[in-house]
């Protein structure tokens, strides 16, 4: 009988949806570091020659801002959604294999801690070369400290986490559907889980290898970033943005997929062109592999490339530009019910506009190579990884907390949450824009006066803290809802998906019997949903089982990546036992998913 | 629906098996043979390669049994492949490889 | 096998999935060395250390091995316990020859000048040959794992989807030595 109360339970847990309450809260701690780390930086640069940190602090800070938002907070907040809601939503009781999504999140948390540690040494010696850590800044020559191991080491850690999701829910999409749920029935947000899913397992190898490149340079004296050696440090800009670009798929997707279901489960009306919406989301997965070198206009590809990649980095904005009008379309003459989800839904089209369309204006190289390297890339990142992927969580937050946790997050906060944020977020960004045209680069500790920014900067400053408010406005709705909180039953939004037809939260096996789907729209659908397929077995089916050993293997990684940190060989070995250990106890150990 | 399992179980028979290895072996036979004869050395790059992705779609197709099982996993394997490849392409152009002049 | 909704088992599709992602791996590395050949500043030069004698008897172990492995696979499939163990053990056996020629090599490059330090061909030779001999050993590790469970008698019909995705990781590690011998070796 596997326990389900105390420490134990969790630390052994095997159950998607503890494994999606798991990652919420570890992501949103680190969502809560990076944003101090923001705080910081805004509040240094808030006036011109300020003195608030040093010049090194500051690079550390940008670092693990960037590094912490991208792999610590953004994807496992999505991975949060993709383990509670795609085995709800498709009908199955759990995903493919438990214990490797288990281990995934066991190797995130503790590929987040490592990196963090940085900050508790003497000194932090957090990362500090940018979170794409440009060659040959980040040769042991140039950054001899540890900062660059503990960034290189960090990311292949959690590079594993990602990649094991990937592979678990490519299966548990394609395989662990419900009869009758066929691929075109998909909901949306299961459908951009697959697509990202894929996107991971062939992009997070290339980023490996860049970093195990960067790694044997630092540690072993290979060349490969070193010009002297013939080297070229433009290598380790191609293989990153390979893997980059696609990684932005890999951050909107799943926020397009969730927006994807509120608007129509609030404008009670199906989504509009649910296959256009499908394909283009699919679309823009093959298309983010053939746009990387957009990031590297300033580095002298020459007039072919240039152009290549500036045609296709423009024929992408096609798809996703499509995505929008079916959005406004759902809304246009659908019975609206303005709730907090919906705001940040309609929030993030807006906002996720106004980015894509920076986006567009950097697809030109002549515009680009004015905007590059300058805060207006700033503006356009964070109006699509802020206006767009975090405006999009929360709508996620908003819709499916009720059925995680039996409650209904309190709307009043909700929407002084969203108005604060809202405001905030366009007072931090919008001056960004003109920051940047008006010559302030990026990660630069402090500018002077005479550049004029300074004003703007002092505005985008307040901004960045107003965010901060509405944070803590959130935190409160949600310290409020656990005991204040209207309880919500099975499906308190009147929503049209399988998740909805189970209590809140629910049961540890979900679906006491798997429904036949017939529609798109289960709950909406006439035709659907009936009462109890004939054969079925009744009664309750057995909870799945817990195991110690995905918590195992998942510490064999750090300890390995200790021993070049401590330049201890015997680590290493203590590691890789620790990981074989777990790996083969977990291989015979009798499991029932 | 769930497809019918009988063709995943069309196995192969050891003759198969063995008649493969032997057409691997010669095959690797010849690309040794044609690094070593210079006659060949004009063709030599597009004559290896075409050799050894002869090899590789023989293991693939027989040993792998990707040419009995479900075409699915072709696409699986086929789209990274295809991905993977032109990732490579792209990369040696960018450096410079398919340049006319150096 | 238990219902699916593609009719394909679980863990071979996730296998599969996992084979196209290492393409991914091996292609960043391979592309590494490409990019790389021919701008060492310094020597030894691919032309001056390749052995293709013996390294076409390692292509030859690699590719002997995988017939093995077939039969091995075959084997379990017919419930043949004991030529499941043969097989099995020769499959590893010819594995570990291998390695163990990956050593040779490597130590003898060593010896004649070539290092990780040395130039480009060195790091980019030794990082991707590595790369490819830390999953032959992988997969060593692996067939000896199921040659121990075949001795003792728990290798049976049910068991065959292991010893097929063990078969799947060994090919493919097999394919991927066959692309390397060629760019690598053949190609210089």
């Amino acid at each position: 009988m596997t326990a389900t109360k105390g420490l134990r339970s969790w630390l052994t847990t095997t159950d998607h949806k503890r494994i999606g309450l798991l990652y919420f809260w570890t992501a949103f701690a680190f969502f809560l570091i990076g944003g101090v780390e923001a705080l910081i930086i805004r509040a240094q640069l808030a006036r011109p020659g300020n003195t608030v940190v040093s010049a090194e602090t500051f690079n550390q800070l940008f670092t693990m801002h960037g590094t912490t938002m991208v792999f610590l907070a953004l994807m496992p907040l999505s991975a949060a959604f993709f383990n509670y809601i795609v085995p709800l939503q498709i009908g199955a009781r759990d995903v493919a294999f438990p214990r490797l999504n288990a281990f995934s999140y066991w190797v995130f948390l503790l590929g987040g801690l490592f990196l963090n540690a940085s900050w508790l040494l003497p000194n932090h010696p957090a990362p500090d070369a940018g979170w794409f850590g440009y060659a040959n800044l980040t040769s042991r020559e140039f950054s001899p400290g540890p900062n660059i191991d503990f960034w290189l080491l960090g990311l292949q850690i959690l590079g594993v986490a990602s990649l094991a999701a990937g592979f678990n829910f490519i299966v548990t999409i394609l395989n662990l559907r419900a009869p009758g749920m066929k691929m075109m029935r998909l909901p949306v947000f299961s459908w951009m889980t697959l697509v990202t899913s894929f996107l991971i397992i062939t992009a997070f190898p290339v980023i490996t290898v860049a970093l195990v490149l960067l790694m044997f340079d630092r540690f072993f004296g290979t060349h490969f970033y070193l010009p002297s050696a013939g080297g070229d440090p433009v290598l380790w800009q191609h293989l990153f943005w390979i893997f980059g670009h696609p990684e932005v798929y890999i951050l909107i997707l799943p926020a397009m997929g969730i927006i994807s279901e509120v608007l129509p489960t609030f404008a009670r009306k199906p989504l509009f062109g649910y296959t256009v919406v499908v394909y283009s989301g699919v679309l823009i997965g093959f298309m983010g592999w053939g746009v990387w070198s957009h990031h590297m206009f300033s580095v002298g590809l020459g007039p072919i490339a240039d152009s290549v990649f500036s045609a296709t980095t423009m024929l992408i904005a096609v798809p996703t530009g499509v995505k929008i009008f079916n959005w406004l379309a759902t809304l246009w003459g659908g019975q609206i019910r303005a709730t907090s989800a919906l705001h940040f839904a309609v929030g993030f089209i807006a906002l996720f506009t106004i980015g894509g369309l920076s986006g567009v204006m950097h697809a030109s190289p002549p515009a680009d190579l004015q905007q590059t390297d300058t805060y207006f890339v700033v503006a356009h990142i964070h109006y699509v990884l802020f206006g767009g992927t975090v405006f999009g969580l929360f709508a996620g937050m908003y819709y499916w907390w009720p059925k995680m946790t039996g409650r209904l997050l309190g709307e009043g906060l909700g929407k002084l949450h969203f108005w604060l944020m809202f405001v905030g977020m366009n007072l931090a960004f919008f001056p960004m824009h003109f920051i940047g045209l008006l010559g302030m680069p990026r990660r630069i500790y402090t500018y002077a006066p005479e550049l004029g920014v300074a004003k703007l900067n002092l505005v985008s400053t307040v901004g960045a803290f107003l965010i901060g408010v509405s944070i803590t406005v959130f935190l409160v709705n949600v310290w409020r809802t656990r005991t204040r909180g209207k309880v919500a039953g099975n499906d308190p939004w009147g929503g049209a998906t399988l998740e909805w037809t189970i209590p809140s939260p629910p049961p540890p096996h979900n679906f006491d019997v798997i429904p036949t789907v017939a529609s798109r729209l289960p709950r909406w659908s006439m035709t659907q949903l009936k009462a109890i397929p004939e054969g079925a077995e009744l009664g309750t089916p057995h909870a799945p089982a817990g195991s110690w050993w995905p918590l195992v293997a998942a510490a064999g990684l750090p300890v390995l990546a200790l021993a070049p940190l401590t330049h201890t060989l015997w680590v290493a070995f203590l590691g890789a036992a620790i990981l074989i250990v777990g790996i083969y106890r977990w291989a015979f150990e009798p499991f029932e998913a | 629906m769930p497809e019918s399992h009988a063709g995943e179980h069309a196995h192969p028979t050891a003759g198969v098996y063995l008649r493969v290895a032997a057409v691997l072996v010669i095959l690797t036979v010849i690309e040794v043979g044609v690094f070593y004869v210079p006659a060949f050395h004009p063709v030599l790059v597009p004559t290896l390669l075409f050799l050894s992705a002869l090899k590789f779609t023989l293991v693939v197709m027989f040993y792998m049994h990707l040419k009995m099982d479900s075409r699915f996993f072709t696409f699986l394997f086929g789209g990274p492949l295809l991905l993977a490849l032109v990732m490579t392409m792209g990369l040696m152009f960018l450096f410079g490889a398919f340049a006319l002049k150096k | 096998m238990e219902r699916t909704s593609l009719g394909l088992d679980n863990r071979k599709m996730a296998f599969w999935a996992f084979i196209g992602s290492e393409c991914l791996l091996f292609a960043s590395l391979i592309s590494t060395y490409l990019i790389y050949k021919g701008r060492s500043v310094v020597g030894p030069y691919p032309h001056d250390i390749l052995n293709i004698p013996f390294t076409s008897i390692s292509t030859f172990d690699l590719l002997m091995s995988s017939l093995m492995m077939v039969l091995a696979l075959a084997a379990v499939q017919r419930g043949d316990l004991r030529w499941a163990k043969v097989w099995l053990f020769l499959t590893a056996l010819l594995g570990t020859f291998f390695l163990a020629g990956q050593v040779y090599e490597f130590t003898s490059f060593v010896h004649e000048g070539l290092t990780l330090q040395r130039n480009l061909f060195g790091a980019t030779f030794f990082v991707l040959t590595g790369t490819h001999g830390a999953h032959v050993t992988v997969g060593v590790m692996w067939l000896l794992t199921l040659w121990w469970r075949a001795l003792r008698g728990k290798l049976g019909t049910g068991n065959a989807l292991t010893v097929e995705i063990c078969g799947l990781y060994w090919h493919f590690v097999d394919v991927v030595w066959i692309v390397i011998f060629t760019v690598v070796y053949l190609i210089q």
